[in-house]
């Protein structure tokens, strides 16, 4: 077949994602503030299409985060991720998947840098026999837990009780999508449509019937910043790259975002509830903010999921608002239950930023 | 060549980031903390490829290194496939090394970001852990992280997580067997030594600055002085 110009360019980003098989590893950050979006991640691929993912009680942190603060050696987050590798292959798979965007990025960067420098790969090897008596088969794929939603995502649109569409008006809505930085700008052609178009979230977007919204603004970083966010000093380079995302998205209107990371979605949420008490705005309609989903949280309100079993309670800025314009049916009185409905109280309310 | 550029050079970082940088500036028009720090990563990569280690030697010691928020967006722009995001992570490293990370305000900041990571890892097996993020230190999580705080099990219960519990699952208690790999890796491959070394620098620098750890540790952490940012004097 011969391939030329844009179509020779795009399919240099198109990922031949296998169907089943998975070793799943979880993300630090989506476990804390996320715990909803991974329990829905293993019940779509496990119990809704029936698919192997395997997860075992051993697997770490990848040590992502520290070294990205600049806390271990690079020796040591190598030797970390090796040891992940070997459960996985003590498992018996070789099809690898991360819930985690930094972990994603990660990964990537040590299976090129041991491709590029075999010595260094032959190291961790022995550093990793010292250290556990244990050894490893590389992944034979590696993928970011988006890569499967992507995948999967006309099944899911086949199993859909909602479309993202605005009930009353019948017009899709209209949906930013935030793809996470380590995702794909640092090894373009490891991301589902590269750095530049990224496909992984728009394509679940048009599938379920939304419309994505282009912005000025749309490849900018949340602001994580690692050291940037998790040092309090610093804090306000976080906040600032949130704003300017925001203010370039406003006059879009956008109902809701999507994101694949796992810090942006806990950023671009609560940065906005910091800008409303701080500065008086919000960006949402009547005093809301616009609510921010992971695309397990989103999958899981297509097929038609209770939004309080996805977790959708922990999000700062309310999600009511959307849950309205699609029609997803809701109980307000369980929202902050325990459960079997335990009374756990409820969370106050921000002085400006409206909340449900 | 001088001997700290030799050193930076071993850096698989500096090797694959570093490659023939024309000093264009794309990287600081791309660049999220060029917006916000007084940092420009075209002149750190200009310093770096000098080979000119007095000039090095200044910019291990300075706050500029620890500008990057490593979002790696420069990796994707540079239109010679450089990385200046790998370069700095490589600097961050020689200058943690030396013990002159001490000699800068945001430098300084290793030590708590040592002591709250790599502690996560080896007490829990995870970077980020909900008993040690506290409300108190991240107001801007909002009244729901407070009220999520104030019942923890009873909400990582609600959504089916495995909170502390036996088996896979969220936020499961990861097996001490496992928590005893990790030691020993971090043992064998420079991290046991790494956390020692910053925090044996950080006391000396407490000390000059007549100052406990916990002192210093709350002051690296919350405290910033003025000069940093693009409006600032």
């Amino acid at each position: 077949m011969i391939y030329q110009g844009k179509q020779k360019i795009w399919s240099e980003y198109q990922k031949e994602i296998p169907d089943d098989r998975w070793f799943y590893v979880r993300s630090c950050i989506r476990q804390n503030f996320f715990p909803g979006s991974e329990r829905m991640f293993m019940e779509i691929c496990r119990n809704v299409l029936g698919k192997d993912f395997y997860e075992t009680e051993h697997h770490t942190t990848c040590g992502g985060i520290a070294y990205h603060c600049d806390t271990i050696p690079q020796e040591t987050v190598m030797t970390i991720v090796a040891r992940q590798f070997a459960l996985m292959t003590e498992a018996g798979y070789e099809n690898y998947v991360a819930s985690c965007i930094t972990s994603f990025g990660n990964y990537a960067e040590i299976l090129e840098t041991w491709r590029e420098f075999p010595e260094l790969e032959a190291k961790i090897r022995e550093l990793l026999w010292k250290a556990c008596r244990r050894e490893f088969n590389k992944p034979k794929y590696l993928a970011h837990a988006s890569d499967l939603i992507y995948k999967y995502r006309n099944e899911i649109a086949s199993r859909a009780k909602y479309r993202l569409v605005n009930k009353e008006t019948g017009e899709p809505l209209k949906v930013v999508e935030h793809i996470g930085c380590h995702y794909s700008k640092m090894f373009p052609s490891k991301g589902v449509g590269g750095a530049e178009y990224p496909y992984v979230l728009c394509g679940m977007v048009e599938a379920w019937g939304g419309n994505v919204i282009d912005y000025p603004e749309r490849r900018h970083c949340c602001g994580y910043g690692f050291r940037q966010y998790h040092v309090k000093a610093n804090r306000g380079y976080s906040l600032s790259n949130t704003y300017k995302k925001f203010e370039s998205m406003e006059p879009y209107h956008p109902d809701m975002i999507i994101t694949n990371c796992p810090g942006c979605p806990y950023f671009l949420d609560r940065w906005q509830y910091v800008i409303a008490e701080s500065e008086g705005k919000t960006y949402g309609q009547n005093g809301y903010g616009i609510p921010v989903f992971t695309y397990e949280e989103v999958a899981g309100l297509v097929l038609g999921y209770d939004p309080w079993d996805l977790g959708l309670q922990l999000h700062q800025v309310a999600v009511e608002p959307l849950l309205d314009k699609i029609g997803v049916e809701y109980n307000p009185e369980d929202k902050y239950k325990g459960l079997n409905k335990k009374d756990i109280m409820r969370p106050g309310l921000p002085d400006v930023l409206k909340c449900c | 060549m001088g001997k700290l550029y030799e050193e930076l050079s071993q850096d698989y970082r500096v090797v694959e980031g570093l490659k023939t940088c024309i000093n264009c500036g794309t990287c600081t028009a791309i660049c999220p903390a060029a917006e916000f720090y007084k940092y420009d990563p075209r002149k750190i990569m200009d310093i770096v490829q000098s080979k000119d280690d007095a000039e090095i030697e200044k910019l291990l010691k300075s706050d500029v290194i620890w500008y990057c928020g490593e979002c790696m967006s420069c990796v994707t722009r540079c239109p010679r496939k450089n990385g200046p995001g790998l370069v700095l992570m490589a600097l961050r490293n020689l200058s943690a090394k030396k013990g002159w990370f001490t000699c800068s305000e945001k430098g300084r900041q290793l030590y708590p970001l040592t002591k709250m990571l790599t502690g996560n890892i080896l007490n829990y097996g995870y970077c980020v852990y909900p008993e040690t993020f506290k409300w108190e230190d991240h107001k801007e999580s909002g009244p729901v992280w407070k009220w999520h705080t104030e019942h923890l099990k009873d909400n990582f219960e609600r959504l089916g997580a495995n909170y502390q519990g036996k088996g896979p699952g969220v936020l499961r208690k990861i097996p001490q067997e496992s928590l005893d790999e990790l030691k020993r890796i971090f043992d064998v491959t420079g991290g046991t030594e790494r956390i020692e070394f910053v925090e044996q620098c950080s006391r000396k620098k407490a000390e000059e600055m007549g100052m406990d750890m916990e002192e210093y540790f709350r002051m690296t952490f919350e405290t910033t002085s003025e000069g940093h940012l693009n409006n600032e004097d």
